[in-house]
């Protein structure tokens, strides 16, 4: 569904990634992995189109996202690191224009799809009220709302569980999971126990290159006994 | 252009949503028509026209546009919303004109709300209606041009002050081309072909001929192609 080739971004005379390639399949939870600053946020920047790449291809279902931008982002659900989203609006008028972005021109549709984003996040006691008065957690579930609205092929999370409290978190996990039957999910974190929880892959990246692309059994058979981060920590130091 | 419209919505109710839309729409009222009486002396050139109230516009979009230009792009990049906005299915150059069209209609609606001045001079005596249409028209095409200048300046930075200061500075440059106590100073050493072409390139001479009851082609080019200018490099600028 999403194809990654030799990404290249690199920013003044620093290379934030360098060379890299995978790919995502329906179905596949992609867990995202790596010290801050390794690049993670950057390569989902240039998948969803946001930042163009120095080099190096992002297909989304066939499509090159350089070449057809509207279109790919038409088929990408994506939720930026910590959520932004016009604090002034409430959070159904805010929804209601990104369902109007996405193309839903009858407001009865609108409303229907709004219902249902706003029902799935569990927004309703806050559905009249401005986002910045918000707590994080129903920030985050706005960004959430925001990304699902349109029910699209592939979903792109940037840190989606970062600043929540442990309800909070397993709530996102298990909402991530429901979504993941038909679709291709791309989450970044540096909670380890998170990708054990819900991944069916891990990639780690360090330095702006791909160390690891396994799945999560395998990661873990790396080391046997030990925990996850400690393998993170070997491997990702190792590099330095 | 599809998407223009609910870019366009949103920007423009945003203004209502905060209380930036009503002192703005005040102190634009209250500036506008007190230096029309105060300082143009309205009613003591004893005429039925609104000469003295249109002169002072050009001074007064100085301090006002770039207050209502300087959010356009700032706030977007400040509060990450641009990543969000970039990543929804539209161009940049919907989101750009969605977003000039709606400060432009807000600008709009201060100018008209100041009719009643017009209906005031028409109840006392017998203005030339033509005229004071033109020069409605000759402002709001002005205030287009002085908020595209704003527009773009605002995508340069995330910090509004910073828009805000290179927007006045900016739009000084092109109200005082076009002064003519300025154009008086230059052409004490330049010849006068030099100075008119000079005197050509800034705002006041455009809109003069409006005021006056003359729409000349060439001075609805003169903002438009401005306009249009500003706002392709504001593109140029997002996308680079």
């Amino acid at each position: 569904m999403i194809e990654v080739k030799g990404l290249v971004k690199t920013y003044g005379n620093k290379r934030a990634v360098d060379g890299v390639s995978f790919t995502v399949n329906k179905g596949d939870i992609l867990g995202f992995l790596g010290p801050n600053g390794a690049g993670k946020s950057t390569t989902m920047k240039m998948i969803t189109g946001y930042l163009r790449p120095d080099a190096g291809t992002v297909t989304v279902a066939g499509i090159d996202v350089t070449q057809e931008p509207v279109a790919v982002k038409s088929r990408i659900g994506y939720l930026p690191e910590s959520a932004p989203a016009y604090g002034e609006m409430t959070v159904y008028e805010f929804l209601d224009f990104i369902a109007e972005v996405r193309g839903y021109r009858q407001a009865a549709e609108r409303r229907a799809r709004v219902d249902r984003a706003v029902a799935r996040t569990h927004l309703e006691p806050v559905r009249r009220q401005a986002i910045e008065t918000l707590s994080k957690g129903y920030k985050q579930r706005v960004g959430f709302a925001q990304a699902l609205l349109h029910e699209p092929p592939c979903l792109v999370l940037d840190e989606p569980t970062d600043g929540l409290d442990p309800n909070q978190k397993n709530e996102v996990r298990a909402l991530i999971k429901t979504m993941a039957a038909d679709r291709a999910v791309i989450l970044s974190t540096h909670i380890l126990e998170e990708v054990d929880a819900i991944c069916t892959r891990i990639i780690l990246i360090s330095q702006g290159k791909v160390v690891v692309d396994e799945t999560p059994a395998v990661f873990r058979a790396r080391k046997t006994g030990a925990r996850l981060d400690e393998i993170f920590r070997d491997l990702t130091r190792s590099e330095v | 252009m599809s998407q223009l419209t609910p870019v366009f919505k949103r920007e423009f109710l945003g203004y209502f949503r905060s209380p930036v839309a009503y002192v703005f729409l005040i102190v634009f009222l209250v500036a506008s028509v007190g230096l029309a009486f105060f300082v143009g002396g309205l009613f003591k050139a004893n005429q039925a026209s609104l000469q003295s109230f249109f002169v002072f516009h050009p001074w007064l979009y100085l301090f006002l546009i770039p207050a209502v230009g300087m959010r356009l792009w700032a706030e977007e990049r400040r509060g990450g919303t641009i990543e969000l906005l970039f990543t929804l299915p539209l161009t940049t150059l919907d989101a750009v004109v969605g977003k000039f069209l709606a400060a432009w209609a807000f600008l709009a609606l201060g100018l008209a709300l100041t009719f009643p001045l017009a209906l005031t001079i028409g109840w006392l005596g017998n203005p030339d209606w033509g005229t004071v249409f033109s020069g409605y028209l000759g402002s709001a095409l002005m205030a287009g041009a002085y908020l595209a200048i704003c527009s773009l300046l605002s995508a340069l930075t995330k910090n509004q002050v910073i828009a805000f200061v290179l927007g006045v500075v900016t739009c000084l440059v092109f109200v005082f081309l076009g002064w003519s106590v300025f154009n008086g100073l230059l052409s004490s050493f330049l010849p006068v072909a030099a100075v008119d072409f000079i005197a050509n390139l800034g705002f006041i001479p455009h809109f003069e001929a409006f005021t006056k009851g003359i729409i000349d082609p060439r001075d609805l080019a003169y903002f438009g192609s401005l306009i249009a200018l500003a706002l392709t490099v504001n593109v140029v600028v997002l996308e680079r």
